[in-house]
């Protein structure tokens, strides 16, 4: 009896969550709100049937619970019962698969006339591609890739020359617009999903796979990764924002094409070396770092990285939270390299300039450090020294109070808060692992004994 | 030489004297089930730790520093390889259907008993070389029970070196084991069952895990050779599944190999493998009804072509898990269909469940609330399955928090509610002892309400956007706050639901010891092993003379019949029943 009672109060308060809790989807924001039909559709079918099971037992539970002197009946088979029960379902079933494949015809067929975007993804960052001026994309092959063709595009496809490249920041998709993404993969299976727009899609490394949709909501929505690609599964973000077409084109204006960053020059030592006393007055003249005026290390540190940070810091992506008082010292500092050519030349100097290992100044338990370190080396490798491939910076030598100040930093999204720092974003999700300022202190000992 | 029957064949009975023959190497088939089950329970009680531990990073993220995203991955891979193949396929087969195919066919023993022993041996092997890779540099691979390449197989991921290795050669070892214990099993139900004992007479039990050991025979290789491919490639660099990839900045040596394929080697037989665990657990769910019931179970012979039909169908819908996948969009349609089509012979065995509860005499003893807890957690867990089947549904809800409530309600616990009523249902055959009612009682409540509690919200997680296999959401702009509340709360009653399985397996150890005296046949059960001439059964199971079987296994409230159950030896002649539920001839002989 008590089964039974409880039986009925498990349907009824299965729907009553269903109708009154606060989770549901989050709103649509594009052309799939046929999938959003099929799904209430499914939901009454298969709640009906829900209900009805489960209350039809409980009654029999109530009903035809052993009670003495009573014999239950006898009855092997009841084919007309049996026959008409397999009908029944088979019309349910029929009334759920039927609008479903109508729906699935539709996502199959890209429309006429679609705009293109290709999402690329590794371990664990995204980037994007856009065909450029001639609306084809460029072919491209992963024996290509380098740290200037991080894309892997064929160097000499005229196709690939004027493809528009993204790296780092939010994607952006018109509003109205048809458009089908290509999804490739440096590495692992990776997957693009953006609840509101509903579709998502595997990246695998080898192919290059498809979904499409109409984007109908202006706003910022989250990219998350969620195919699983490994330790920083959870980490693997970006933003992809829908403008109208003002806001859409001055935002095409301002993206590279693979044949200028393929042109880039390397920066200018001697005419960085003029640039760079200014930089000099704070992180030392031989770029060794100055903890009184909380300037860090720059010699030895990677071309990439550096530049990274200074645009950051010029675009207001850095230095701009109210807790971050040395990055708001920095950002004016950066803003005095006027230009990109600029800012290559004086990280050309830095990178002149002799890497000694900065003295270390934060103690620890290097042992339990080690133990931390190793999910941080797994990118910033094994001694420290860092990889342009999984963006991250070189450790070893550099200045430890400074990297103790900005784990913590970036734990309490004083740094990688911006959320068109994808980069710091993700380390801002890692840094959290390390939980407390002794887990901090910790790895940063350990930090220090690595060549 | 005209042909003999083996249930026919004069059979010497070579008792084991010393202990080790009898408990150890026992080649008999009793003994080697509650091997099967122990190994299998205490690999299963180090799975469900794991799972707790990783409830514990979702609950309270930033909480515990002993949690990290490197032991993260491992627990959860662990702990659904473990569940899914360690305790639950080798539970159901190696365990009930041990136990179970020779006893209710009337059968001495299985038909290679040696192969038997050496099947459990092997398993052992299989487990101890899992747990071996928490004791090896790196730990267990984290690349989720599903395992696929590249990322399985690449830095970033972890175990990517010797875990992964251990991973794949302990499971290598594992179908080794079951295909003979498998092989053994087919055979003994196709050749060695009594005199009169048809297919269409066999308990739904056995009909169950006849189809499921079938299946495996069929879906276990598909597995066996996309372990040995991957190990290729892990090892000698060859390129199966492996494209040219760039991992950590690195140009690899790989090149033209499809993940893909890994992905459809794996899900033919990873479908197959969830009706593994499911049909021993329709069949047994079915006699529990039925005889708690006292009424024949609905419907026999469409329960029998219902799983045959559905062991049928599971190796053509594996693709309903890759919709996603970059696998060619137009197998959609195919695979949406023939999944949804699947529905029906499953919806069937629901009804047909219902409808022997319907006009029935039911007693709610502790196997009969589990196996009704097993209606309600199937149906809800078989009603969100329409949702992942139906293609276009599928895409929004794909690896999001709604499948994990899917999967664990229809395949975890549905099938652990079929375990727990099975163990309490045989317990007595098995020991001799009645376990104490109250414990049972405790345990069903505690753990049908708790698990409901656990996986009902994490569809609407689901619905949210949560995804899977995430160590923690930080900030994510579309989730309320509210996100973190439910997952505390689903973390608490997990840890609930975790530890009330202590109490079930004390009840099963104390009542060994405490245990009222059961009698042969306590529920009045018409099925063969409910006859044995000792209970627990002995060597050899019948004593001199097997029992022949002259009716089907659900004889129940029979109009007319002086008993409300006949069991199968009960002749057409006509015989007693005595007060133990044992048939007796007329003159007071065994019959």
């Amino acid at each position: 009896m008590a089964l039974a009672v409880v039986l009925i109060l498990l349907v009824v308060g299965s729907v009553v969550f269903h109708f009154w809790s606060p989770w549901w989807f989050p709103p649509i924001a594009s052309n799939w709100g046929t999938i959003d039909d099929t799904i209430i559709l499914t939901f009454w079918v298969t709640g009906i049937v829900f209900i009805a099971v489960n209350l039809f037992m409980a009654v029999a539970l109530i009903r035809y619970r052993a009670r003495e002197g009573q014999k239950a009946a006898y009855e092997p088979e009841n084919k007309k019962l049996e026959l008409w029960l397999t009908i029944v379902t088979g019309v349910g079933v029929v009334a759920m698969l039927a609008p479903g494949l109508f729906v699935w015809a539709n996502f199959v067929q890209v429309p006429e006339g679609a705009a293109e975007f290709e999402a690329l993804g590794q371990q664990w960052h995204w980037s994007f591609r856009l065909p450029g001026k001639d609306g084809v994309m460029g072919t491209s092959e992963i024996a290509f890739v380098s740290q200037q063709n991080p894309f892997g595009l064929t160097p000499d496809d005229p196709d690939a020359q004027d493809d528009l490249l993204i790296e780092g920041d939010p994607l952006h998709l018109l509003i109205d617009q048809p458009v089908k993404m290509l999804l490739r993969s440096k590495d692992v299976l990776h997957d693009f999903a953006v609840p509101q727009f509903r579709v998502k899609m595997d990246l695998v490394p080898g192919m290059v796979t498809y979904a499409w949709l109409t984007p109908t909501a202006i706003g910022r929505f989250e990219i998350l990764c969620e195919e699983l690609c490994g330790i920083a599964h959870h980490a693997m973000r970006s933003l992809v924002v829908v403008d109208d077409q003002a806001s859409y084109d001055a935002w095409a204006e301002t993206l590279p094409t693979f044949a200028e960053t393929m042109a880039a020059v390397p920066g200018d030592a001697a005419a960085g070396e003029a640039l760079y006393p200014v930089c000099g007055a704070c992180h030392g003249a031989q770029g060794e770092g100055i903890q009184l005026l909380n300037s860090p290390k720059l010699s030895g540190q990677e071309d990439w990285y550096l530049k990274r940070q200074i645009i950051n810091y010029k675009q207001g992506r850095r230095g701009t939270h109210q807790d971050d008082l040395f990055g708001r010292q920095m950002a004016p500092m950066a803003a005095t390299l006027f230009d990109e050519g600029a800012i290559d030349n004086v990280i050309a100097y830095i990178g002149t300039l002799p890497d000694t290992p900065a003295e270390a100044t934060v103690t620890g338990d290097v042992e339990r450090g080690e133990r931390l370190y190793e999910i941080c080396g797994i990118c910033h490798g094994v001694n420290g020294q860092g990889n342009w491939g999984v963006s991250a910076p070189q450790q070893a030598g550099m200045s430890d109070w400074y990297m103790v100040t900005q784990l913590k930093n970036f734990q309490r999204d004083i740094r990688g808060g911006h959320p068109h720092d994808a980069f710091g974003r993700q380390m801002a999700a890692m840094a959290k692992i390390l939980g407390d300022d002794e887990a901090i202190n910790d790895v940063v000992a350990y930090i220090n004994t690595l060549q | 030489m005209a042909y003999v029957a083996i249930a026919d064949q004069v059979q010497e009975l070579h008792d084991p004297t010393t202990f080790i023959r009898k408990y150890i190497w026992s080649q008999d088939h009793k003994v080697i089930a509650i091997q099967y089950g122990i190994t299998a329970t205490a690999v299963g009680l180090l799975a469900l730790v794991l799972s707790g531990l990783m409830r514990l990073q979702l609950g309270f993220p930033d909480t515990f520093s002993f949690i990290d995203p490197v032991n993260y991955y491992q627990f959860i891979t662990m702990h659904g390889m473990i569940m899914v193949i360690y305790l639950l396929t080798a539970l159901f087969l190696g365990g009930f259907g041990n136990y179970l195919i020779p006893l209710q066919l009337g059968a001495r023993d299985m038909v290679f008993p040696y192969m038997n022993m050496l099947s459990y041996w092997i398993y052992l092997l299989a487990v101890l070389v899992l747990v071996a890779s928490f004791f090896i540099p790196g730990g267990p691979t984290g690349a989720g029970w599903t395992l696929y390449p590249p990322q399985a197989i690449l830095p970033g991921t972890p175990g990517a070196d010797g875990g992964i290795l251990l991973m794949l050669v302990s499971l290598i070892i594992f179908i080794v084991a079951f295909t003979m214990g498998g092989l053994n099993y087919v055979t003994t139900v196709l050749q060695a069952r009594t005199r009169g004992m048809t297919l269409m007479r066999m308990p739904l039990t056995v009909w169950g895990i006849f189809t499921a050991t079938d299946l495996g025979l069929l879906a276990f290789p598909a597995l066996l050779v996309s372990g040995v491919m991957m190990t290729l490639d892990r090892v000698l660099g060859t390129s199966f599944f492996m494209p040219a990839v760039v991992s950590m900045g690195e140009q690899l040596d790989y090149a033209g190999g499809s993940p893909v394929l890994f992905q459809h080697l794996f899900w033919f037989f990873g479908h197959p493998e969830v009706y593994i665990v499911a049909l021993p657990a329709f069949g047994i769910v079915s006699d529990l009804l039925s005889t708690h019931a006292r009424k024949n179970i609905f419907g026999y012979r469409m329960m029998v072509w219902a799983i045959v039909a559905i062991g049928g169908l599971s190796f053509v819908v594996w693709a309903h898990h890759m919709y996603v996948s970059g696998m060619n969009p137009y197998f959609g349609f195919f695979f949406a269909t023939t999944t949804l089509i699947i529905a029906i012979p499953t919806a069937i065995k629901v009804y047909n469940w219902t409808l022997t509860l319907w006009r029935g005499n039911i007693h709610l003893r502790v196997p009969m609330l589990f196996a009704i807890g097993f209606i309600f957690t199937f149906v809800h867990g078989g009603l969100t399955g329409l949702f992942l089947g139906n293609v276009i549904v599928d895409i929004p809800l794909s690896d999001t928090y709604f499948v994990v409530g899917h999967f664990h309600m229809v395949m975890g616990v549905a099938p652990l509610m079929v375990v727990f009523g099975a163990i309490y249902h045989w317990y007595p055959k098995m020991t001799g002892k009645m376990f104490n009612e109250t414990l049972g009682k405790i345990h069903f409540w505690v753990t049908f309400l708790g698990t409901y509690f656990i996986y009902l919200p994490m569809h609407y997680l689901g619905f949210l956007g949560v995804p899977r296999r995430y160590f923690a959401l930080g900030n994510t702009e579309f989730l309320p706050d509210s996100v973190q509340s439910l997952n505390a709360s689903i973390t608490v009653s997990a840890l609930i639901v975790g530890s009330v399985q202590l109490i079930f397996l004390y009840n099963l150890i104390s009542s060994l010891f405490k245990g009222k005296p059961a009698g042969p046949n306590p529920w009045g059960a018409t099925t063969l092993e409910w006859q044995t001439p000792d209970t627990p059964p002995t060597h050899g199971n019948w004593g001199p003379a097997l029992p022949g079987c002259y009716r089907w296994a659900y004889d129940y409230s029979v109009p007319g019949a002086e008993w409300d159950f006949l069991p199968q030896n009960f002749p057409p002649e006509g015989a007693t029943i005595d007060s133990d539920g044992i048939v007796r001839s007329t003159d007071g002989t065994p019959a």
